[in-house]
Parts: C-alpha cells; sequence; structure tokens
C-alpha cells in the first residue's frame, strides 16, 4: 500500500505541493490529472526522491516504510519505480548493461542472489516479450537515439524488470502516437497485478480509455481538489479542468 | 669501450673531478643533492657503462644546459614550480630495509584502504607499500620464471643497467635514435642522469609468449624518477608490454621525467599500455608528481604497427604525448587515452602522429574527465609529411566535466602536406548531468556505481584496448578516483 499524507513540498522555496493526500491500496491504479503547472510531475519527482525539491511537511509510505527516509536509489529498492516523462540518454552504457546493474543493485538491496548472466538474459527475453520491445534495442546505448515511443517502451520494459510494488507514470503519454500509446497501455494492463500499484499521471482522458484506473483524482494548485471514478476523466475531457478550478471542488 | 669498472672510476677520478672540485666516495649510496658534469660521471660509473654511454651522457648535459625551460600552459588552481633543479638528488640507491616499514602496520591505513578498493593481491600490497617482507623474495622467484620462459623465445627482457653489460651493441644501436638525446628539455636532462629502466628485445618473427607485465610491475619499483625504456620488436615481432599498476604509488621525488622508445620493424607489432597513478596531491594541491615523459615509437619497417593506450589518473601534473613515426608503408599508429583529473590536478596529453610512410594510417581516441578544479587538455598532431601517399588519420576527442569548477580544453592541430590525405576529426564536450545520475538512481543503482558506470561508458573504447585482466583494474581505478567527486 503507498500512503501519502498532507505532503508538502517546495522548490527554490517556492511552494508546489501544498498538503496531498493520496492512499492506493494494492492492486489499486489511480490517475492524477491536472491542469499544467499544478504539481502533477512535481509529485512525481518528490516521491522518486529528486534533490531540486524539498520536502516541508507531511510523509510517503510505501508498505510500511516512509520513503522520505532513504535515498533514491534505496526508494527503487523499497518497491517504487517512476517511468520518467523524458527519459535521458548515457551514452557509451547500453541498455542490457544498465538494465543488469540496476536489477543486481535492486535485488542486493533487497537480499536476493545476483543474477549470473544466463539468468538476467533469459528474464531479459521474456520480459521484453511482455512489452513488445525490440531486443535490438538494448544493446543500444540507454535511450541514445531511440524515437520517442521506443523511449517510453523502454521505460516500461525497466519497469517489467525491476518487478515494483509501486509504479509511478509521469505523462508517460505525452508525444506519442496512437499506436504507440495502445503498445505502452499494453505493456502496463499487463503488469497490473493485485499486489502492484499504479499512479497515472496524464494530462489528457486519452491514454486512460486503455489503461481503466480504479481512481481518478483532479490536481490543483498542488493539491487534491476532487477525487471521483473513472468517469470523472470523461467529464474533464467534456468540461475541462475550468470547472474544477472555478471552485466547485467536491470531495469524492 | 670500457668494461671494466675501475678502469671507468680510474679515470674519472683522475680526470674531471679534481676539475670539477667535486669528489665523492664511490660507495656512497647517495650524491648529495645538485646537477654537474660530475655526478653524471658518478652515476656512469656507478652504472660500470661503457665509455660511449657517458659521453652519450654528457652531451646530452651540455644540450641541456643550453635549453630552456618550458612555459608550458597550466592553470591556476595549481600553483608550479619553478623546479629547483640543483636541489634534486641525482643518484640514491634503493631504499635499505631498515628504512622500510617493518609490516603492513605501519603503512598509512588510507593507503591500505585504496589497495583493499583496488583489490590489489594480499602479497603485493607489501611491495606496493615499500614493506620489506618475504613476500618481495617470492616475487623473484616468479620474476625468475618469467625470464626463464622467455629466453627459450630468444626474448631479452632486462632492466635497462643490465642491458647496457649484457648487450651494449643493441643499446648503442638504438638508444636514442626515435627520441633524440636533445629532444626537448625533460629528453635532455633524462639522457643525462637516467638510472635505470626496461629494454626488450624481441627476435624476428617471435610472439613474446606472455604479456610483460607481472613482472614487471613489481620490479618497477624504485626505478626512480628518470626512467628509460627501449623496446625493439624485430621483423615479423609481437609484443604487448604495460606499465605501470593502478596501485597508488608514493615517491618522495616530484619530478619524473621519464623516456620510452619503441622501435618496430617490418611487419612487427608493438602494443604499449600505460596504468599511471602516481601521487596527485592532496585535495588542495599541495604535493604529487610532476609526470613530464616522452614516449615515441618509430614505425620503421612497412607493415609495423604501434599501439599506446594509456590511463592517467594519478600525478599532480602531467605532460605526455606518446607519439608513432609512420615511416614504414602500410604502417599504422593508434593512440588510446583515458586522462582522469580530480581535485587540483592537471593533465596535459596527447599524440603526435607522423606519417611519411605511404597508406600509413593512425587512429586518436583520447577521453579526458574533469572533476573538481581539475583541468584536462588534449594536445595533438597529425603532420601528413609531402611523400605520404593515401594518409588516414581518424581522431575522435571526448571530454567529461562532473561539476562546475573543472575545465577541458583542446588543441588539435592538423597539417597536411600531401593531398590525398584522409583526415577526420570528431569531438564532443559533456557533462554528467544530475538527470543521469537521478535516472540511475530510480532504477536502484547508487550514485557512486552511477558515476563509474557512466565515466566507463564513456571511456568504453579506450578500455577496451588494455589487456583484459588491467582494463578490469583499470575501471577499478576510475571509480575508486572519483569517489568523492558525487555531491
Amino acid at each position: 500500500m503507498l500512503q501519502i499524507t498532507n505532503l508538502h513540498a517546495s522548490i527554490d522555496d517556492t511552494p508546489i505541493l501544498r498538503g496531498i493526500d493520496l492512499t492506493i491500496n494494492d492492486g489499486e491504479v489511480h490517475s492524477l490529472m491536472g491542469p499544467n503547472g499544478s504539481g502533477k510531475s512535481t509529485l512525481a519527482k518528490v516521491m522518486a526522491g529528486d534533490e531540486a525539491y524539498e520536502v516541508t511537511e507531511g510523509s510517503i509510505v510505501l508498505n510500511g516504510q516512509d520513503l522520505l527516509e532513504l535515498d533514491p536509489h534505496e526508494r527503487a529498492a523499497a518497491g517504487l519505480f517512476m517511468a520518467f516523462q523524458y527519459p535521458v540518454e548515457i551514452p557509451g552504457v547500453t541498455m542490457k548493461y544498465f538494465m543488469r546493474t540496476a536489477m543486481n543493485s535492486v535485488r542486493k538491496n533487497r537480499g536476493q542472489e545476483e543474477l549470473d548472466a544466463y539468468e538476467y538474459l533469459s528474464v531479459v527475453k521474456e520480459r521484453a516479450a511482455t512489452v513488445k520491445l525490440d531486443l535490438e534495442l538494448l544493446d543500444r546505448p540507454v535511450n541514445g537515439g531511440f524515437s520517442g515511443g521506443e523511449k517510453k517502451r523502454a521505460e516500461i520494459f525497466q519497469m517489467a524488470m525491476l518487478e515494483p510494488s509501486a509504479c509511478v507514470l509521469d505523462e508517460t503519454d505525452s508525444g506519442l502516437d496512437i499506436d504507440a500509446l495502445r503498445i505502452v497501455a499494453e505493456g502496463v494492463n499487463t503488469m497490473r497485478s493485485p499486489d502492484r500499484s499504479f499512479l497515472v499521471i496524464t494530462h489528457y482522458q486519452r491514454l486512460l480509455s486503455y489503461i481503466v484506473p480504479d481512481v481518478v483524482h483532479v490536481l490543483v494548485d498542488g493539491k487534491i481538489a476532487r477525487t471521483g471514478g473513472k468517469e470523472l476523466a470523461l467529464e474533464l475531457e467534456e468540461h475541462g479542468y475550468s470547472l474544477i478550478e472555478k471552485g466547485n471542488a467536491v470531495d469524492a | 669501450m670500457t668494461t671494466d669498472p675501475n678502469a671507468t672510476l680510474d679515470q674519472w677520478a683522475e680526470g674531471s673531478d679534481y676539475r670539477w672540485g667535486f669528489v665523492t666516495d664511490i660507495d656512497a649510496d647517495t650524491v648529495p643533492p645538485g646537477l654537474d658534469e660530475s655526478v653524471i660521471r658518478f652515476i656512469s660509473a656507478k652504472k660500470n657503462e661503457p665509455e660511449w654511454l657517458l659521453e652519450w651522457r654528457l652531451k646530452a648535459y651540455e644540450r641541456w644546459l643550453k635549453m630552456e625551460e618550458p612555459e608550458w600552459p597550466h592553470f591556476p588552481d595549481r600553483p608550479y614550480g619553478p623546479i629547483d633543479y640543483q636541489a634534486i638528488s641525482y643518484y640514491s640507491a634503493p631504499k635499505s630495509d631498515e628504512d622500510r616499514p617493518k609490516s603492513l602496520d605501519e603503512v598509512d591505513p588510507k593507503l591500505l584502504e585504496t589497495y583493499e578498493k583496488l583489490g590489489i593481491p594480499l602479497e603485493e600490497r607489501a611491495a606496493l607499500a615499500g614493506v620489506a617482507v618475504d613476500a618481495v623474495f617470492d616475487s623473484v622467484s616468479v620474476a625468475t620464471t618469467f625470464r626463464d620462459k622467455l629466453k627459450e623465445h630468444g626474448v631479452i627482457f632486462c632492466s635497462f643497467s643490465e642491458a647496457v653489460q649484457d648487450h651494449p651493441e643493441l643499446v648503442k644501436k638504438y638508444l636514442g635514435t626515435v627520441v633524440p638525446a636533445a629532444d626537448n628539455y625533460f629528453a635532455a636532462l633524462n639522457s643525462a642522469v637516467f638510472t635505470d629502466g626496461s629494454f626488450v628485445y624481441i627476435p624476428k618473427g617471435v610472439r613474446c609468449p606472455m604479456e610483460l607485465s607481472t613482472y614487471f610491475r613489481i620490479n618497477a619499483l624504485n626505478t626512480g624518477q628518470f626512467e628509460r625504456t627501449l623496446i625493439v620488436a624485430d621483423e615479423g615481432a609481437y609484443v604487448s608490454y604495460l606499465e605501470g599498476c593502478t596501485a597508488p604509488q608514493r615517491d618522495e621525488n616530484q619530478l619524473h621525467a621519464a623516456v620510452v622508445e619503441l622501435i618496430a620493424m617490418e611487419d612487427a607489432e608493438i602494443k604499449y599500455s600505460t596504468i599511471q597513478n602516481w601521487y596527485p596531491g592532496d585535495e588542495n594541491g599541495v604535493g604529487g608528481i610532476y609526470n613530464f615523459v616522452t614516449k615515441r615509437g618509430l614505425c620503421e619497417g612497412d607493415r609495423s604497427h604501434i599501439s599506446w593506450t594509456q590511463v592517467e589518473t594519478g600525478s599532480a601534473m602531467t605532460w605526455k604525448y606518446p607519439s608513432c613515426i609512420l615511416k614504414g608503408d602500410d604502417s599504422i599508429g593508434e593512440f588510446y587515452s583515458v586522462a582522469l583529473t580530480n581535485h587540483r590536478q592537471q593533465a596535459d596529453t596527447g599524440t603526435k602522429m607522423v606519417h611519411i610512410g605511404k597508406n600509413t594510417r593512425s587512429n586518436i581516441v583520447s577521453k579526458g574527465i574533469s572533476a573538481g578544479y581539475g583541468h584536462n587538455t588534449y594536445r595533438g598532431l597529425v603532420n601528413i609529411r609531402r611523400g605520404a601517399v593515401n594518409a588516414r588519420n581518424y581522431t575522435q576527442c571526448d571530454s567529461m566535466l562532473m561539476g562546475e569548477t573543472c575545465g577541458a580544453h583542446t588543441f588539435p592541430v592538423i597539417e597536411v602536406g600531401n593531398d590525398t590525405a584522409h583526415i577526420e576529426h570528431e569531438a564532443s564536450t559533456s557533462k554528467i548531468g544530475e538527470d543521469q545520475i537521478f535516472y540511475c538512481n530510480q532504477r536502484g543503482i547508487s550514485p557512486e556505481d552511477a558515476v563509474s558506470m557512466i565515466v566507463n561508458g564513456f571511456c568504453r573504447e579506450v578500455l577496451a584496448e588494455l589487456p583484459m585482466e588491467f582494463a578490469v583494474e583499470a575501471r577499478k581505478l576510475l571509480e575508486v578516483s572519483l569517489e568523492d567527486s558525487v555531491g
């Protein structure tokens, strides 16, 4: 279970998150929507431990562990995964090597045995097939020369490899055409399981046609202004965020 | 040629020492600081050298006196010089056991910690730290085994001093033919006062049966600050030679001015790999070695091939340009370099590729990494002479910066005298971004591992040129050298 309580965070003394409360039970998919500048991506980065942000109040607890007390790489080992909106390139480091390093770091941190080369490659093949990732991409440098769709698919592949218990997708749909969107969504859907929770951050409703959420939250000015079922996303699609911004916030 | 030590000594004693007003007991282990002709005569006599070599040294010394110390660029973050050449003692015998630490317990724990991190085998740690223990003697027997094996193949591999005694004809034939005695200020100084080094000769058609490394690694200790190396690969011969060691080596001598000469005959190949990790000084730039080295290879014969690979992480200041003279037709010169500067270190390194023969090819891959207040400079020359038809060069020169206070500089020079030449130059400067490190962190990789992974990715093409076991060591060395540069 992922539980965020009264979370406040700021950047350069400017408050961005102003008291977020959010609980995602195991197996649930929550969607976080909201207008530009409402703090959606900030929440994802704060959860992952980006040092540019300062948490001034509140807590983030994953499966009983306070993430705010952990360094970013320890949070990953604790089961948190974030799919980046803009995955960075790492020249000279192949995706295969990168993932092996990541996987073994996480396993070591979790007290599991490291995988040998043979075991690792068999996991790679299986998971790449799950998310329909071309194996050839894995021999290229991390995100190096990847198309927008390939980058996002590679993010989902990494998610599948690391077997997190909580996944945050930060605007994974941005810059994707409809085919790429569908493939990425399929990958996420195959990973849905009773012991894994998802927070899908998106500006648009269209992704939610493919990844159907259990709960939809709307973030406005660093606070959750409204929470509802999947039909809330459709309502927003129709009326826009202005409906909520005008002060019609109702707690579901 | 005089081989009788007493004859040389007598000559020296009767002749010039009076004139120079310098009398030293030849049994002394050290000469007082200072440099004049009598010191050179002393060194030569002490080493029982033939007359021609003494003459050669003296000529170099004369030339050196007339030369000016280069005012090489350096950056204000670290004060440099002037070096007081009269304050250096130019001959001192290896430390006796009484002066050495008696056991590892007496060695700086920080040094031992580094050995541990680098995975240096226990028995070697003592030797490297200068401990007088049996481990050192064990290594002598290992070395002897190697030597016997090499002898079977006709390979000569010995100290420079031994070569002067046992193979004077080879030394005389090749010494100074690639790096002339008065090539530059530091080479001239080295030619005048060098005390020892290594000599390798691979006979025709012989492929040296082992990397000339393990032996060297232990025996390279105490070769002094003016080291002289000469490697000759005769027709069709092959040798791979590794100099240095990943373990940080302490040395009280501040100035190191080595000379390395390589000669490859027809169809011969020499691979020369260096890992340089001399003491870089402390975080504030106090202390550390000045490493001013002249390294040059001559591709004398057709289809000969010389390849330099270096990983430079040590020294306060490095000036070093391992070069190739591509004289034979179809000869190949290569230079692969990783130079890492952290804290207040400065490295000015690169290569010269001089294309003389037809269809000569050269390949340059230089990777500079700067962290802290470090400065890294690539300085290279690609020179295509008029007769060098169809010469080809490819240069790739990449710099990586970590943080806001370091610097990277590149000074490539290309001179083309034949318009059939084909030259490519690629350069890039990148920064290890916090976003890259954060990305790795989010995947569970610690900041230290992330930096070393990114740096190793950056250096991959160069590390791939190192013999396998040293590539592994070099990787660890890069990690350790950057350890405290991650905020």
